[in-house]
């Protein structure tokens, strides 16, 4: 099995881990979109730990910079609108599809939910569309 | 503050996941997508790594009658596989292969202190403002 299949089985594994404690602790869903479409509410006691979350996210991201920089060495050959486009799509297709690769495709779909099998089906389909059409447009390189 | 300090710590576990597994790597995650061309199936393992932890998890942790930090459950409760479902993962599948960002990986970018991520969030954000005045202005018509 090549190195990159083992760490992403691993980092996938953490990820299950992670949203499993979400559950067992506070009993939510690890939804990013969701938690992060919440921080746009005002503030109140309810929605507290959102921010809590978004901090160890933060702070997981300063220790793979510190240990594992490589992580973020990723970059794509496209002009800069279509980081705009991708960003303003996947706000408004997350908070309107109620879900994203977290919230449907690892707790959605652990939980058997038919709505997450659906979304994460389609967002695949369309992930796999859009990288085919941005290529014959010429827009990856 | 139980809750908050779970969610820190859920969120720190939940960034190192996705560094580890390869999430955070733009290239990776077109290269996955990028079924017609040159195909990296690597991140396959993300979502099936995560997905066996949870759906084990969450069948064990499900028997208990409410969360260790919390009185009740909060999981979603739809079950019809609505128009929104439908359109918005779709319009997020788009943006995701053409940014090669989810939600998830782009927040923990933001640690990189590098441009593409923070312009991504931003938009993303904005994204999903965008789809709050899109469904008040809906409402109100």
């Amino acid at each position: 099995m090549p190195l990159e299949w083992l760490n992403a089985l691993i980092g996938g594994a953490l990820i299950g881990l992670a949203a499993s404690l979400m559950l067992y602790w506070n009993g939510r869903v690890a939804g990013v979109s969701g938690i992060v479409n919440g921080l746009m509410n005002p503030p109140n006691e309810q929605n507290f730990w959102r921010w809590f979350f978004l901090g160890g996210m933060l702070l997981g991201g300063l220790i793979l910079k510190l240990l594992k920089p490589e992580v973020f060495s990723s970059e794509l050959p496209t002009p800069l609108w279509t980081v705009i486009l991708a960003g303003l799509l996947v706000g408004f297709g997350t908070v309107m599809g109620g879900g994203c690769t977290s919230g449907h495709g690892v707790c959605g779909i652990s939980r058997m939910s038919l709505r997450s099998i659906v979304a994460t089906i389609i967002f695949i389909a369309f992930g796999v569309l859009s990288v085919a059409l941005a290529k014959t447009l010429g827009v990856m390189g | 503050m139980k809750t908050s300090c779970a969610a820190f710590g859920v969120g720190l576990l939940f960034a190192l996941g996705l560094g580890v597994s390869g999430m955070t790597q733009v290239q990776k995650v077109v290269g996955f997508l990028d079924i017609f061309g040159h195909w990296q199936p690597a991140l396959i393992f993300v979502m099936g790594g995560a997905i066996v932890v949870h759906f084990i998890a969450y069948r064990l942790i499900m028997k208990q009658k409410a969360p260790l930090f919390d009185s009740r459950w909060h999981l979603p409760t739809h079950k019809d596989i609505s128009p929104s479902l439908i359109g918005g993962s779709l319009l997020f599948g788009i943006g995701w292969g053409l940014g090669g960002f989810c939600p998830g990986p782009a927040v923990v970018s933001l640690a990189s202190f590098q441009s593409r991520p923070w312009i991504f969030v931003v938009s993303m954000l904005a994204g999903m403002l965008l789809f709050r005045a899109a469904s008040s202005f809906r409402r109100s018509t």
